[in-house]
């Protein structure tokens, strides 16, 4: 038996644990050594941010979490960086869902990021959890002229009367945005069907790489952000990291007497390369601040960003392995089967 | 009469809502239409349990093969439900504490939150985990460039694969970016594929999937389509 009938004959368990291995190895390697892989986001990524971060402090997204556990891997570090990205930009989130383990997912996601890093946002005044709502599309056309029929009260059963943030919402024409984490029905495609479209309200999507190649043909015009799967969600996420550190470093820098336009610049700097701060604080240039407030600056510019913003980054360096094994799958199959029509060996 | 009443619901849900799209003063009457199809798909849910005991139930009494998990799927479900609508082991809400029903029944570390935090979660995202590793196998044993078709799928397979990761980026990073051949960068060209094949396409479909269920739903409407009713008609 030669080679290509022994490859022939591969069994599938070999396979298996070829797979095994090519995720199983960078997940470990990336757990130890922290470092990820870089990320050069795409213009659909940047609308994606550019469209909450063109919103003025204090506007009301609507954030639809229609995904579960399953599809967690890829929307949960999506949904993670659009509660980040709102929560820093100061605008006010009403979540709910259509799958009945939307719920959950809501909870997760806003006990993480809002209960570990935003624990001063107040609830019922900056963000409120609505539950899930059963009825697909029909929940989204009837909230679409009638908020409160679907959603009378919040998901701990608190009447919208007595929820401050809940005042003057009528219909989901009074939301600023729209946010959806999808995989599958009803998501986003009944979100740009029966509420972005008729409304021209901005919507953003992040879906499962099954998904995007059905949401492609809505962008620009109806879906203005498109994140595909766990890469979308990582070019997203490396932008809202940026974002958030030059947004701490224009702080800082701004409450050491740093003013504009030289404090967005230095803040861009050291955004792009931390060790600059230290060197930065030793120059002429930064004479007006005090020790505490050079110290604060070189702490924010080299702080470690916490693991759970960069969960889709780290998702990458298992997906290039296994993307790398499955090319690697292909060509051998095709190897074989090339080798054996030239034998003459049925296929 | 069972046939009759179902046709004339559809008819009349069916002609209001395609009004109440176009005449302004008959919005209300789409919305209460609406209203009621969230209703039913409330009652689906009983519906839905009511069925999964019937199609169980009559498996494990004939014994059919695999009764054994049925009995599982059924005892699964009653323990979840019980947890569930019974809030058992959830404490009052802090607001009303003479309430013993009050409380949060999804709150961390009530029953029903541990079944859905260690059973359903891992169990769910277990199943759609193993879909790389089947994936993988069918990579290697199916994927043929037969003819030119599979040959043009291939190609695009190896470019989205390698495009979505770092080595896309990594193999074609020395074209140079602001260049006149930047579109050759496999990260450009996964983007670019995506965003004009796929989308051409796909706008393609999905134009004719509209024009068809516009088709299929006045069929329905007109009653000329009953196959929704059951029975082969």
């Amino acid at each position: 038996m030669n080679l290509i009938d022994r490859m022939a004959s591969l069994d599938r368990r070999w396979i298996f644990l070829m797979m095994g291995l090519a995720v199983g190895i960078p997940i470990i390697v990336i757990g130890i050594t922290g470092k990820t892989l870089p990320e050069e986001p795409t213009p659909l990524a940047q609308a994606a941010f550019n469209v909450l971060d063109d919103l003025d402090p204090g506007s009301r997204i609507l954030m639809a979490w229609d995904f579960d556990p399953a599809s967690e891997g890829e929307l949960g570090p999506m949904a993670t960086s659009f509660i980040r990205q709102c929560a820093q930009k100061g605008h006010r989130m009403y979540f709910i869902a259509l799958w009945p383990v939307g719920a959950q997912m809501i909870r997760s996601s806003t006990s993480r990021v809002i209960g570990g890093y935003y624990p001063d946002l107040v609830y019922g005044k900056d963000w409120v959890d609505l539950g899930f709502k059963a009825g697909n599309e029909a929940v989204i056309k009837t909230i679409v002229t009638d908020f409160d029929q679907y959603f009378p009260t919040d998901a701990r059963g608190t009447s919208v009367d007595a929820i401050p943030m809940m005042e003057g919402i009528t219909s989901l024409a009074d939301f600023d945005a729209l946010v959806n984490a999808s995989a599958g029905y009803p998501g986003s495609k009944e979100w740009v069907l029966y509420a972005a479209t008729p409304l021209k309200k901005p919507l953003i999507i992040g879906c499962t790489g099954v998904q995007a190649p059905q949401m492609y043909p809505y962008v620009p015009n109806q879906v203005q952000g498109l994140l595909g799967a766990i890469k979308g969600a990582a070019e997203y996420e490396s932008i809202v990291n940026k974002w958030v550190r030059s947004e701490q470093l224009l702080d800082a820098l701004e409450l050491g007497g740093i003013t504009e336009p030289t404090s967005s610049e230095l803040a861009a700097r050291f955004t792009e390369n931390p060790a600059e701060a230290s060197t930065w604080t030793t120059e002429a240039a930064a004479a007006a601040m005090s020790p505490e407030a050079k110290t604060r600056l070189i702490e924010i510019a080299n702080a470690p960003i916490p693991g759970i913003f960069l969960e889709a980054q780290r998702r990458m360096g298992p997906q290039l392995v296994a993307h790398l094994l499955m090319i690697g799958l292909i060509i051998a199959g095709n190897v074989i089967f090339f080798a054996n029509r030239r034998r003459g060996v049925s296929q | 009469m069972k046939r009759i009443v179902p046709l004339w619901i559809t008819a009349i849900v069916g002609v209001v809502l395609i009004i109440s799209n176009f005449v302004p003063w008959t919005r209300s009457w789409g919305e209460e239409a609406t209203t009621w199809f969230g209703i039913i798909a409330a009652v689906a849910f009983v519906l839905g349990g009511g069925s999964l005991l019937k199609v169980h139930l009559k498996k494990i009494s004939d014994r059919n093969s695999g009764w054994a998990y049925s009995m599982i799927v059924l005892g699964t479900f009653a323990a979840t439900l019980a947890v569930g609508l019974f809030k058992i082991g959830v404490s009052p809400n802090p607001s009303f504490p003479d309430v013993p029903w009050s409380g949060d029944v999804q709150g961390q570390g009530t029953p029903f939150w541990w079944v859905y935090e260690y059973v359903f979660k891992p169990l769910t995202a277990t199943m759609f985990a193993m879909l790389a590793f089947y994936i993988a196998s069918a990579a290697f044993r199916a994927f043929r460039a037969k003819n030119f078709e599979a040959m043009l799928l291939l190609g695009t397979a190896f470019i989205i694969l390698l495009g979505r990761t770092f080595a896309g980026y990594f193999m074609t990073s020395w074209i140079p970016i602001d260049g006149p051949f930047s579109g050759l960068r496999l990260e450009e060209l996964s983007v670019y594929i995506m965003q004009v094949f796929n989308t051409a396409g796909n706008r393609a479909i999905i134009i004719g999937i509209a024009l068809g269920i516009a088709g299929t739903s006045l069929k329905i409407i007109m009653g000329l389509d009953r196959s929704y009713l059951g029975g082969g008609d």
